[in-house]
């Protein structure tokens, strides 16, 4: 288990507004600044980055200033639920696209359950097939989803 | 004047129980109660799982159906609050604190009956409110030009940053992050496209649905996957134990009064979100109690007036985010976002040019209170076998309906990979403890600002001294700045007595929205 302390979590977050700050600037320079009063599309994009920049600043600063506790929290990643999570995400949009709404939906519940530990496999099985008549009668036969059931190829 | 607006009610209530009106109305509090009665799945979930059935609607019945899944939801959280002592929605954060105890002693029945009679009691209050207050909005709102929005709204996105809990520098920071990611796609006055990184997708702005779910839905599932687990209540709630006794009736009236009248008053001012709300009515309620010990031990005041300030507050938020278009919270900033996507641009006409909408949504609420008086007294039972679902099949359900809820919103694929992207950015952003309800502030805020502040400059020809100059816009610019001094005080007083300790209490068990606020 890793442990980290709140001056830490500041310094890293700080650190991801600066650097998000110095894109929007950069990013808002290359579209036309302007004028204040005529003021052109880059011209918002790269206040807001300064802005950014200056609380990212202010965030990593900040604590070092203070007696900043040092307690340290316990983050643990939970790699496998995360993972599933986000894989069966994918899996929606991808077999949504190439197969159809019926493959979309048990890939997405399924993966999804099977990130909990303490689903098996086939209360994992069951809840998918569930979803799965969900989709038809509320979704596709109900609201009229554009999705077609079952397609093969994309579209 | 007064008499207008009472005029004016009335035909809102013509609008509002207009069968099919209201039968929108019914089915918004219907799944919003449902929906917030799950464990982990708060307002905000609720309102934008549900925004893209909206889509299609004509705006009177979609706007009913968004405020009453509004409502249902609040207190269908309120309900796993006090049962299971699992806020999923911020405020219930506070409800926690004496409604579990009171659930404890075998008084959760009450407490719910209590918690009803408060909520219904606060909106009443809250309508009066806002007959008195809306014509006087009417005359003042006119004389608002680009200066004056643009300045109310810094002042809307300053106090959303800064007043909710955690550090106030974070909260600017995400609110910034929201007004960035209000940029991408076309910009509307030179048709240079923005941030879009050569994804076609990305043209067309970003999707407010798909922004909301992954922040409030995808973010929250990748941070309780396997640590939510079964709660064991012992709640059994029968129908005759909601009915509270004459007795507890008036130790509960002066509670909700006063918790009302908190409501009202942060109702009232821009950004000030629903968490520090209920915080201060239940500070306030233990400062004037002539027995503090019994607060965090089942008091029934401790219930009362933070939810009376919640659903006062809700009531009142509606006059800024309808009559200005500053919203006072996410939950606000949603609504305001699903009355943009209708093509109502809230502001100071919207009074009198959508008389139908205003005056309807207000009698709505009347209704609606009713309505989820009608709904829980049969379906408590219902509501307390639902809070038992366990989250290990919830989360995969709630992920499908958010994939084809997003989906159905444009017929876009590529939307659902938005929802993925802001889940795993949210989850990142909470784990550094930062809030992330800011971002959908600045997000929904972003174009105006934008457009306003814009329109100013050109009108004044770039002289940055017109906000000063105009006597309304001069307060709002005086408000912020008192704002950011009064934080940054806070900020170094803290600093100087070591780290600061959070304002608002953390809330037991789970760790999502309720921390975000």
């Amino acid at each position: 288990m890793t442990t980290i302390t709140a001056r830490t979590k500041d310094a890293i977050g700080g650190a991801l507004m600066i650097a998000l700050g110095v894109f929007a600037v950069v990013q808002g320079w290359s579209y036309r600044i302007g004028t204040v009063s005529q003021m052109g599309p880059g011209f918002f994009p790269t206040a807001i980055g300064c802005v950014l920049i200056l609380s990212g600043l202010g965030i990593v600063l900040g604590p070092l200033l203070a007696q900043a506790s040092q307690a340290r929290q316990a983050i643990a990643a939970e790699w496998r639920g995360q993972l599933c999570i986000v894989l069966s995400i994918v899996a929606f949009v991808v077999l949504g696209r190439f197969t159809g709404l019926l493959p979309a939906t048990f890939a997405i519940v399924f993966i999804a359950a099977l990130g909990d530990r303490q689903n098996t496999l086939r209360s994992t099985l069951a809840l998918a097939v569930v979803m799965m008549l969900v989709a038809v009668v509320v979704f596709w036969w109900a609201l009229k989803i554009q999705l077609p059931l079952l397609a093969w190829g994309g579209s | 004047m007064i008499g207008q607006s009472l005029r004016d009610l009335w035909f809102g209530f013509g609008v509002a129980l207009e069968p099919h009106n209201l039968l929108w109305s019914f089915l918004g509090v219907l799944l919003g109660n449902l929906i917030g009665v799950l464990p982990g799945m708060g307002a905000l979930t609720a309102i934008s799982m549900l925004l893209p059935l909206t889509y299609t609607m004509a705006p009177v019945p979609a706007i009913l159906m968004l405020a009453g899944i509004f409502y249902g939801s609040q207190y269908g959280g309120a309900i796993g609050a006090i049962l299971l002592n699992m806020p999923s929605h911020p405020p219930h954060a506070v409800t926690c604190l004496d409604g579990f105890p009171m659930t404890r002693q075998g008084k959760g029945g009450t407490a719910l009956g209590i918690t009803m009679m408060a909520s219904f009691f606060a909106a009443s209050c809250g309508i009066v409110v806002m007959i008195f207050a809306s014509p006087l909005l009417v005359r003042f709102a006119f004389r608002f030009g680009p200066v004056e929005i643009f300045s109310i709204m810094l002042l809307g996105l300053l106090a959303g940053a800064t007043m909710s809990r955690g550090s106030p520098l974070k909260g600017i920071a995400m609110t910034a992050v929201g007004l960035l990611l209000s940029m991408v796609g076309t910009d509307i006055n030179s048709g240079v496209l923005r941030f879009t990184f050569g994804l076609p997708e990305l043209m067309d702005k970003l999707e407010l649905v798909a922004l909301a779910m992954g922040l409030f839905g995808v973010g929250d599932f990748l941070l309780n996957v396997n640590r939510i687990r079964h709660v064991s209540g012992e709640a059994r709630v029968r129908l005759r134990d909601i009915r509270p006794s004459a007795a507890e009736v008036r130790q509960a009236f002066w509670p909700m009064v006063r918790g009302t009248l908190v409501g009202t008053l942060f109702g009232a001012m821009p950004g000030t979100g629903p968490t520090i709300t209920t915080f201060i009515a239940y500070v306030v309620e233990r400062k004037v109690s002539r027995t503090p010990q019994r607060f965090g031990n089942g008091a029934l005041e401790g219930v009362a007036a933070p939810e009376a300030a919640a659903h006062a507050k809700t009531q009142i938020d509606f006059i800024p985010t309808m009559s200005l278009g500053i919203p006072g919270d996410a939950v606000m900033a949603l609504i305001l976002g699903a009355l943009l996507i209708q093509g109502i641009q809230p502001g100071p006409q919207l009074i009198t040019e959508h008389a139908d909408l205003f005056w309807g949504l207000i009698a709505s609420f009347w209704v609606g209170n009713v309505l989820l008086v009608v709904l829980n007294v049969p379906l408590i039972g219902i509501w307390v076998k639902l809070l038992r679902v366990p989250f290990r099949f919830m989360y995969p359900a709630a992920l499908f309906f958010i994939a084809v809820g997003v989906y159905s919103t444009n017929n876009s694929l590529f939307e659902i990979y938005e929802v993925l992207f802001f889940g795993v950015a949210g989850a990142i952003f909470l784990v550094l403890d930062f809030p992330v309800a800011p971002i959908l502030l600045g997000f929904v805020l972003g174009p105006l600002v934008e457009e306003n502040f814009r329109r100013a400059m050109l009108m004044a020809h770039g002289d940055l001294t017109v906000f000063l100059r105009s006597p309304i816009s001069l307060v709002f610019m005086m408000a912020s700045a008192l704002l950011l001094a009064a934080q940054a005080a806070f900020g170094i007083r803290g600093a100087l007595r070591g780290r600061q300790t959070g304002l608002v209490p953390r809330g037991p068990a789970l760790h999502n929205v309720a921390d975000v606020e």
